[in-house]
């Protein structure tokens, strides 16, 4: 089934879908090449750019990255070091090394306990998966206040917009800071009324899941708010 | 399978009991997203079968020694309801449901990159919730349209599609009374852009050349069954943009 071709038009593709002959390009993410024909291994928009040809995939779980930014849930403490919930498939881990404390042997329940929040850094993941993280940074921290929300991962690019405009706006907007993890968590704190709107915002955004809408969604909130 | 000669399943005029002709497959609609707790989920209704498939994961894989350094499992549970048929079905696994999930599992292992995704495991459950012959072909149909639903990378989807043998006749997609009093039924998975075969189970006889017209009829239907899938995932994201 080879409809279409690579054109201006977006073409939404499903799995096992032909894309069209491999010749003089590469195989992005989403795509293999077999028998010298990209296929799709996933259902999305088809994009080409620089002679890479990819899939964007609508639907993903998330998968970690060394450097992503994530909020993370402790699921287990031992006495020197923390297992985080990261929305992966697998626990990550925060030695006490990396933690952003001067941490004793023993003493790492003091600190964050079992379903405390955080906002982390990935260190390092492995092939088999296995993520250190790391709390040394900037802004690192644990998360004591406000909402965390969860958001699909393929709809982190649309929440946050080119350069993070689209988040900037919202906070404008809303009155709340905001962080938008990488691993499909959002942050949210302001005022309780502030932060029902962001919490809504984000629903609109969680409920429809294209760009449009939530477009609109934004704009009719910021010409509200601007004429109170 | 046989011994029922006396039951007819083809009428005079060459169609069958319910009106079909022998190549004509029972009306297939299929749903995507279905669930909205599930990460992946599909609605297959086939004839009067209804299969649910959900997706979940990848997740880490547990108990551990199921765990594979170099790929992940697919972990699969087909179920039928015990209000799926007319004869309750006593809840729970049974020696027929534990055969239709470990074929499933490895029909779909051959198609999803498993190696993507070390040690960790895809749960599929699949549950029937209304049953009339090709149960397990709805399912692998339901579970396929889920793990594209899930986004969860494959080298194709799997159709599950049946012929079978009644009257010593090659038909397509046997229902309840043609699988019950038939000769023969061949359920299979086929991968429709390649044409490979991803499961394939026989019970009863058939010749080789009713092999290779049940064959025929089952890759005819399977893109007719494949063009409804794409369809349905299609569907769901209909006015959507990157």
């Amino acid at each position: 089934m080879s409809e279409g071709q690579v054109g201006a038009e977006q073409r939404l593709v499903t799995p096992g879908m032909v894309i069209g002959p491999s010749s003089g390009k590469r195989a992005g993410s989403g795509t293999i090449t077999e028998n010298n024909e990209f296929i799709a291994t996933r259902v999305g928009w088809l994009n080409e750019q620089n002679n890479v040809v990819s899939v964007s995939p609508i639907n993903s779980a998330y998968m970690p990255r060394s450097g992503d930014l994530i909020i993370g849930f402790v699921a287990e403490v031992r006495n020197n070091l923390w297992f985080f919930d990261v929305n992966g498939p697998f626990q990550a881990l925060l030695p006490m090394s990396l933690a952003p404390w001067k941490v004793e042997f023993g003493s790492t329940r003091q600190h964050l306990g079992i379903g405390d929040a955080a906002l982390a850094r990935i260190q390092e993941v492995d092939e088999t998966h296995n993520m250190v993280l790391t709390m040394k940074g900037v802004g690192l921290r644990r998360i004591n206040e406000g909402a965390v929300l969860s958001i699909p991962v393929n709809l982190i690019d649309t929440l946050r917009g080119e350069n993070n405009a689209m988040v900037s706006r919202i906070r404008d907007a809303t009155d709340c800071r905001i962080i938008v993890a990488d691993n499909g968590r959002v942050w949210v704190h302001g005022d309780a009324d502030n932060m029902k709107v962001a919490r809504e915002l984000i629903q609109t955004l969680n409920q429809e899941g294209h760009k449009n809408t939530f477009e609109s969604a934004v704009e009719a909130l910021e010409n509200e708010r601007g004429e109170h | 399978m046989g011994g029922y000669g006396d039951v007819k399943l083809l009428r005079e005029d060459g169609k069958r009991l319910d009106g079909r002709a022998i190549d004509e497959m029972r009306p297939v609609t299929i749903e995507a997203g279905v669930l909205p707790a599930a990460h992946g989920s599909a609605m297959v209704t086939h004839g009067l079968n209804v299969a649910v498939a959900a997706v979940y994961g990848p997740m880490e894989a547990h108990p551990r020694k199921i765990q594979r350094q170099d790929r992940a499992v697919i972990d699969v549970r087909y179920n039928m309801a015990p209000f799926s048929t007319g004869d309750r079905i006593r809840p729970g696994f049974n020696r027929r449901s534990r055969e239709i999930s470990k074929v499933t599992a490895e029909a779909l292992e051959s198609v999803v990159l498993v190696e993507r995704y070390p040690r960790s495991k895809i749960r599929v459950e699949i549950e029937i919730l209304a049953a009339e012959a090709g149960t397990r072909c709805a399912g692998i149909t339901a579970a396929s349209v889920a793990l594209a639903d899930a986004g969860i990378p494959m080298r194709d989807m799997i159709v599950g599609v049946a012929s079978g043998k009644i009257e010593d006749t090659v038909v397509l997609d046997l229902d309840k009374a043609e699988d019950n009093y038939g000769q023969a039924d061949l359920p299979v998975g086929i991968l429709p852009n390649t044409g490979e075969i991803a499961f394939l189970q026989m019970d009863g006889d058939l010749s080789i050349d009713e092999y290779n017209l049940a064959m025929e009829y089952n890759f005819k239907a399977a893109k007719e069954i494949h063009e409804e899938m794409v369809d349905a995932l299609k569907r769901r994201y209909e006015g959507g943009e990157a």
